[in-house]
């Protein structure tokens, strides 16, 4: 029961990412079933690929870890046309997705703006000072933005603080954020969600912000992340800055 | 003069919609948009709107609000929702012209489980990520990001202009019959007759039922292995199958990527009639092949089509322009199959 399609092109040479349907108006891009750097290099530089291309019948283009998730409409765009436009973009030039770039992200750790931090410290037998040098001290990839608006997925967690989500998880996390989940760190976005991942601190960042007409997302999954920390006046300050609409993450293009 | 409307009483869940949000899914967006387009798109032709203007859709029970200015065309489609102006029952599925001061109810569905309230000229509301509808739960769109509340005003933009329309009966659009879907994305991570059990069981609508999705009740459905994929795209339709073996369809306000495999997605000529479905509903699923899906998203655009050139003067003798104008589309060859395809399934 295998959706492939493989069994109607016997010749496809293996390496082709397998294509799912999925309803009338969605093709799923399947490039592996793991959580890979080299995966997901691959995703972003299709669906920029594809992008490009401007199809006329392209809705979305959604990459996810290790898939891109293609919404057409099927009165414009045959199935078929798709499968083939695909085909011709493979393998894409991952080099050509240079373009996206190196943030840095404040955060203020601990206390009541990371409630679990304590207890992440304690689950590892660290400091608290150790868990804040670990997870601003590494350098991040943005695998995807999923779940909520602007909510980014970030790979690259030193193993020393790989946590388990919570067993209870939360209605409701503060605004903006900072959490791990797994192998996994996250930036959320000026907004209450849901989550079961250990909150560590929190950032001025808004990364949504639908006043921001231009650009109302900051991230874009490829791009580089790293965190530093910041002090309660420094947090306070840079709240202040957000609120009235400046940048307060730092850009750096790659 | 242009003038508001003022609500009153808000319902049980009325916000604004239109087709939707897109392009921004790959930035946690989820698209929103009118539960059933068809009824959205019927109603704003009533009034003689663009298919897509923003209508407020309202679950289970509609609302009442009063007329603030001078003239207010307004239909009502979709649920079977009873309407009255001033007090007096008037007929939905066609347009009505209200004027200053003016008080209509809408009372709860008797059937179905969205209504859809066309205004003509549509709303002057400022449209985020260019549109209308309204993502409550990431407070985006519509009013504030929100549902509609008592006391709220709506800005009216426009004078109606043109004949009063209304639809005949028999181009109403039914919610009956099987939802269609295609198998996968993931349907290898069930077994055959994990498969066989979905496609051959009824599935009862729980109340655990919203814009963001329908847990269904049924047999439970077998997995192959695990049940948990590295997180991938969700789509309207996306239906997923989680540890316990009930499947959860994901609709319009759903979240854009998770973690559990999807055995089938419906396909979107059926979607419309996933949003009439309400709790203790029954749903059978059939499978179509994706050729047969595609075939279908061309039968619902004729469908549609087909609906909107049958509505006629309301204020033409009844039977005399509808028959003519029936007599002329049944002619059509495929035109109305849409429906008769769907409603002749077990």
């Amino acid at each position: 029961m295998r959706n492939d399609h493989a069994d109607e092109r016997p010749a496809e040479p293996p390496h082709l990412p397998r294509l799912l349907d999925a309803g009338d108006g969605g093709l799923v891009v399947e490039l592996g079933s793991d959580i890979s750097e080299a995966t997901n290099r691959q995703v972003i530089a299709l669906g920029d690929a594809l992008g490009r291309l401007a199809l006329p019948g392209i809705i979305e283009i959604v990459p996810t870890y290790r898939s891109l998730l293609i919404l057409f409409d099927p009165l414009a765009l045959p199935r078929a046309t798709l499968r083939d436009e695909v085909h011709l973009l493979w393998p894409p030039r991952v080099a050509d997705s240079a373009r996206h770039g190196h943030w840095r992200v404040p955060v203020l750790y601990g206390g009541e703006h990371g409630v679990d931090l304590e207890g992440v410290a304690r689950s590892h037998e660290l400091a608290t000072d150790e868990v804040v040098a670990l997870h601003s001290g590494a350098e991040y990839r943005v695998y995807m933005i999923g779940f909520a608006p602007g909510f980014a997925y970030l790979g690259g967690l030193p193993e020393a603080i790989h946590t388990s989500r919570r067993t209870d998880p939360r209605l409701k996390t503060p605004p903006r954020s900072i959490s791990i989940g797994g192998q996994q760190t996250a930036i959320s976005p000026p907004l209450e969600i849901p989550s079961g991942w250990h909150l560590l601190g929190q950032t001025p960042v808004r990364s949504y912000d639908p006043r921001r007409a231009e650009k109302p997302f900051l991230f874009a999954a490829g791009d580089v992340i790293r965190f530093m920390p910041i002090t309660p006046g420094d947090y306070c300050d840079m709240c202040a800055a957000a609120e009235a609409g400046a940048e307060v993450a730092l850009w750096e293009p790659a | 003069m242009v003038g508001h409307l003022l609500i009153e009483r808000p319902g049980l869940f009325s916000s604004l919609q239109d087709f939707g949000r897109f392009g921004y899914q790959h930035f946690g967006i989820s698209a929103s948009g009118a539960m059933d387009t068809v009824a959205m798109q019927a109603a704003n032709a009533l009034v003689g709107n663009a298919p897509g203007t923003a209508v407020i859709e309202m679950t289970m029970l509609g609302l009442a609000a009063t007329v603030k200015a001078e003239r207010c065309r307004l239909a009502l489609a979709g649920a079977d929702m009873p309407l009255a102006i001033n007090g007096h029952p008037v007929e939905s599925w066609r347009a009505h012209e209200l004027k200053d001061g003016d008080r209509f109810e809408i009372g709860g569905a008797k059937s179905g489980m969205r209504g859809y309230l066309a205004i003509a000229g549509g709303l002057d509301v400022v449209p985020t990520l260019g549109s209308l509808s309204t993502h409550s739960r990431s407070g985006i769109g519509g009013l504030e990001g929100r549902a509609l509340r008592p006391g709220d005003r709506l800005s009216l933009v426009d004078e109606p202009a043109g004949p009063l329309l209304a639809l005949p009966r028999e181009y109403r659009p039914s919610s009956a019959g099987p939802i269609r879907v295609v198998l996968g994305p993931q349907d290898d991570y069930f077994t055959p007759a994990g498969i066989a059990t979905f496609l051959a069981s009824d599935y009862r609508v729980t109340d655990k039922t919203d814009r963001m999705g329908t847990q269904l009740d049924g047999p439970t459905i077998e997995h192959a292995g695990g049940f948990n994929i590295v997180s991938d795209g969700i789509m309207n339709g996306s239906i997923q199958v989680p540890g316990n073996g009930r499947p959860l369809v994901l609709l319009a306000d759903r979240q854009t990527t998770g973690g559990y495999p999807k055995i089938a997605t419906v396909i979107g000529p059926d979607l419309f009639r996933l949003g009439q479905r309400r709790p203790g509903d029954l749903i059978r699923f059939r499978q179509v092949t994706a050729e047969e899906a595609e075939a279908a998203a061309h039968a619902h655009r004729a469908m549609i089509a087909a609906m909107l050139e049958a509505m006629s003067d309301a204020g033409s003798p009844a039977g005399e322009v509808s028959t003519e104008r029936l007599l002329a589309h049944n002619l059509v060859s495929g035109v109305c199959s849409a429906f008769e395809e769907v409603l002749e399934q077990p």
